[in-house]
């Protein structure tokens, strides 16, 4: 079959490199980094060594000079590393965190963020999340007060991917005693005196060294300000879109996987003598699932393609970022019944996806924030 | 929700962007198929209901170009590509009316399909050159009272007399099958051939035997005739064959494909129209003193149902790609189908219950979408069939 649009023969390309890559390099270690509760920092300098931290950024930077298509060819295939947290770190890092400083850093910010980000030597983390302001991001705290030469920033974030790892966050923080729509500001914070990261235990995604980072008087140098001051609401708004979409793709590439190993399964299994696909109500659960898997990467794709057009879909990606998460969750489910007690046992990775994928609907924007975007989108 | 106030996320009335597949010439085809629907069929769909449709409608699409929009322009089509079909599909929809839609597609895109790909010339000017311009009406017979997606219980058998066949069996759930002049007929040749035993026919509806038993009452698609037909010792001519004698069967699986992603195509415009409707009361009903609409738990409900349309959507046109540029994409249009059905149905039963009292109400409209709506996850293949033929697509 022909590449499904917008991806063309090119990503088609790319694609095989990059899952030889991760199947050979990052997959065999899935579950030695669940268990660890961390992946090892190398991670970042093996993808640099292949030019896929930067496969969106400019060559000048030391990025491929690549577009969000190819970028979107990672994402998708990240999954097939067969762990959401370790995903999670390497997206974060390239999604979340450096976006906004290509977008809205300075020459000199570029120089010393971008471009140790894009050759792995500098981990970056986003900060926006707070105990007390999740998708309600007007409603956060964080103080960044003015001081001579810069900020002096008080505050919690938390449930902060790359929160223990990362060397530098983007951190969404007040610079007004009101905050709100106008008085947030982003700084990129370097982790050093008054950072304190606290690593949190989770239901899934366990390679990622999600944590609560607390900042104790820290100083932030003037020229750490991210785009203009107080206009951070609106950049973090920016990439949202991206990032929804780079959700989309996790799920699209997840559920392709678990199908696949799924239906490997009941074709070999057998059961009352013959294999489990050969019973109809697996047969046609499987179909269900496969329904469901295309169904999700038309809708992404469709959202991709008019996002890269610059069409701003905020439409189309509001309800790709809804559908998926969601269907991937109940597909890993329904992988780990048809699985029935091996399924359930940590040794294979169906119940791993399965707690990987609870995640989706929550994260990025919960399911309930999606509907109430379409809402609006709707003039309701 | 600060996230999303009203400053940042703004209401998009753009919803219905132009998808890649479609050039500027399918959006005037739309406008005028639009158009007519709502000025000559939607005024008549309540009428309809009571009556089925009349056979002037026929004619008067076949005056306007629309029975043989992807059809070859030799017999009097438009030549189009098959897009043309999907919007034809899309569009028809505004008609308000299930039964007439289900009516005029199995006219072009079920039965006509077959006569052009495998009938002889003067077969093609006997009955597609007539039936393009709505003169002509066509049926197609493929399911018996025992026979239905399991086509190999087929039971009409054709037997070779001399120069002439002579049919005797019964088909059922016929559209068409009372105002058609001629239906394309499934029969049965060689009961001993397995697939290679069935043979297409041209049977004029008129010829002795043929018995239109009786017009069948239905939960919904009242505005289409649907037809219990019984074949009594009917003698036609070999040259009534159509395609090749024992190779029936093949004939009439590969043109379900396309005629599958077409109706899906009608099924989310289908879908998208009841959603609009209900859209609209939900800005204009008040509740506890606000529009229903402005309610979290009903914007949400229109959000839910905006997404499944799109997906739905973006499946079919992305595989009616596939289907145009020459794949045979037999899984996805299966999916499609079987997604399509789904989301109508779903979408349907949320509009009846967003409307309340009124959604269970003749007068809005709602209920009838409803019930026309059920038969697309039986007709045409059942869903158990589509996940069947999608779970062996994979081996399974």
């Amino acid at each position: 079959m022909a590449p499904t649009p917008p991806f063309t023969e090119e990503h088609d390309e790319l694609r095989a490199s990059v899952r030889g890559f991760l199947d050979r390099e990052l997959a065999p270690h899935a579950q030695e980094w669940e268990d660890a509760r961390w992946f090892p920092n190398e991670v970042f300098s093996k993808l640099a060594g292949q030019g896929l931290l930067g496969l969106k950024y400019p060559t000048e930077l030391g990025g491929q000079g690549g577009d969000y298509l190819h970028e979107a060819v990672l994402v998708e295939e990240l999954a097939r590393i067969g762990s959401g947290g370790t995903a999670a770190g390497i997206g974060a890092h390239t999604n979340i965190a450096t976006p906004p400083i290509w977008k809205f850093g300075t020459e000199d910010q570029q120089q010393r963020y971008l471009v140790p980000a894009i050759k792995g030597e500098k981990i970056g983390a986003l900060g926006i999340t707070e105990p007390g302001a999740g998708s309600d991001v007007a409603a956060l705290r964080t103080r960044a007060t003015p001081v001579d030469g810069g900020w002096v920033v008080n505050g919690e974030k938390t449930y902060i991917t790359n929160g223990v790892r990362a060397h530098f966050i983007v951190t969404a923080v007040k610079t007004t005693e009101e905050g709100g729509h106008h008085g947030i500001s982003f700084l990129i914070v370097d982790r050093g005196d008054g950072v304190t990261s606290a690593k949190l235990e989770k239901l899934g995604w366990h390679a990622s060294d999600t944590a609560t980072i607390a900042f104790e008087d820290v100083f932030v140098p003037a020229e750490n300000l991210l785009g203009a001051e107080h206009e951070g609401f609106k950049q973090i708004m920016a990439n949202f879109q991206w990032e929804r979409l780079a959700m989309a793709l996790g799920a699209v590439g997840a559920m392709a996987l678990a199908w696949e190993r799924t239906a490997e399964f009941a074709r070999e299994r057998q059961a009352f003598g013959r294999p489990l696909s050969k019973h109809q109500a697996i047969r046609h659960k499987l179909a269900d699932l496969a329904t469901s898997a295309y169904t999700a990467r038309c809708v992404t794709y469709d959202a991709l393609r008019r996002f890269v057009a610059g069409e701003e879909p905020l439409r189309e990606v509001t309800m790709a970022k809804l559908l998926t998460q969601r269907a991937s969750f109940e597909l890993m489910d329904a992988c780990l019944q048809i699985h029935g007690g091996a399924g359930y046992m940590k040794e294979l990775w169906v119940e791993r996806a399965a707690r990987d994928s609870r995640l989706g609907p929550i994260g990025g924007g919960s399911d309930e924030i999606m509907r109430e975007i379409l809402g609006r989108v709707l003039a309701l | 929700m600060a996230a999303t106030a009203e400053s940042v996320v703004k209401p998009d009335f753009k919803s219905q962007r132009k998808h890649f597949i479609f050039t500027d010439e399918h959006e005037q085809l739309r406008e005028s198929i639009h158009n007519f629907a709502i000025k000559e069929l939607a005024p008549h769909a309540e009428e309809w209901e009571q009556t089925t449709f009349p056979d002037s409608v026929f004619r008067r699409m076949g005056e306007l170009g629309f029975l043989g929009l992807d059809k070859p322009e030799e017999y009097g089509g438009q030549g189009g590509d098959y897009y043309t079909a999907l919007v034809l599909a899309e569009e028809i929809t505004n008609g308000n009316s299930g039964g007439l839609a289900m009516g005029i597609a199995v006219h072009t895109d079920m039965a006509m399909p077959p006569i052009l790909a495998f009938g002889s010339e003067e077969q093609k000017q006997e009955w597609v050159v007539p039936a393009i311009k709505g003169e002509k009406i066509l049926c197609l017979g493929i399911t018996e009272p025992d026979a239905g997606s399991d086509v190999k219980g087929i039971k009409t058998r054709a037997v070779k007399d001399g120069e002439d066949y002579v049919i005797n069996g019964s088909k059922t759930y016929i559209t068409n099958g009372h105002r058609a002049d001629v239906i394309v007929l499934v029969t049965k040749t060689d009961t001993e051939a397995g697939y290679d035993g069935f043979t297409l026919f041209l049977v004029p509806m008129d010829a002795p035997g043929v018995i239109r038993e009786k017009k069948l009452e239905k939960l919904g698609m009242h505005a289409s005739d649907t037809a219990l037909l019984a074949f009594q010792d009917v003698r036609v001519p070999a040259s009534a064959v159509l395609g090749q004698v024992g190779k029936g069967f093949y004939h009439i699986m590969w043109e379900l494909q396309g005629e599958r992603l077409i109706g899906a195509a009608g099924m989310v415009a289908g879908a998208q129209k009841c959603f609009e409707k209900t859209l609209q009361y939900a800005h204009e009903r008040k509740a506890f003193g606000r529009e229903i609409g402005k309610f979290q738990v009903i914007r949400h409900k229109f959000a839910e149902m905006a997404t499944k349309i799109e997906s739905a959507r973006q499946m079919t046109y992305i595989t009616a790609w596939r289907f145009n540029n020459g794949e045979y994409p037999v899984r996805e249009i299966s999916m499609a189908k079987l997604h399509a059905s789904r989301v109508l149905c779903e979408v349907a039963d949320e509009c009846i219950q967003i409307h309340g009292g009124a959604g269970y109400m003749r007068e809005y409209g709602v209920e009838r979408v409803w019930r026309d709506a059920r038969l697309n996850r039986i007709g045409a293949g059942t869903d158990e069939i589509m996940l069947d033929v999608i779970g062996r697509s994979y081996g399974l």
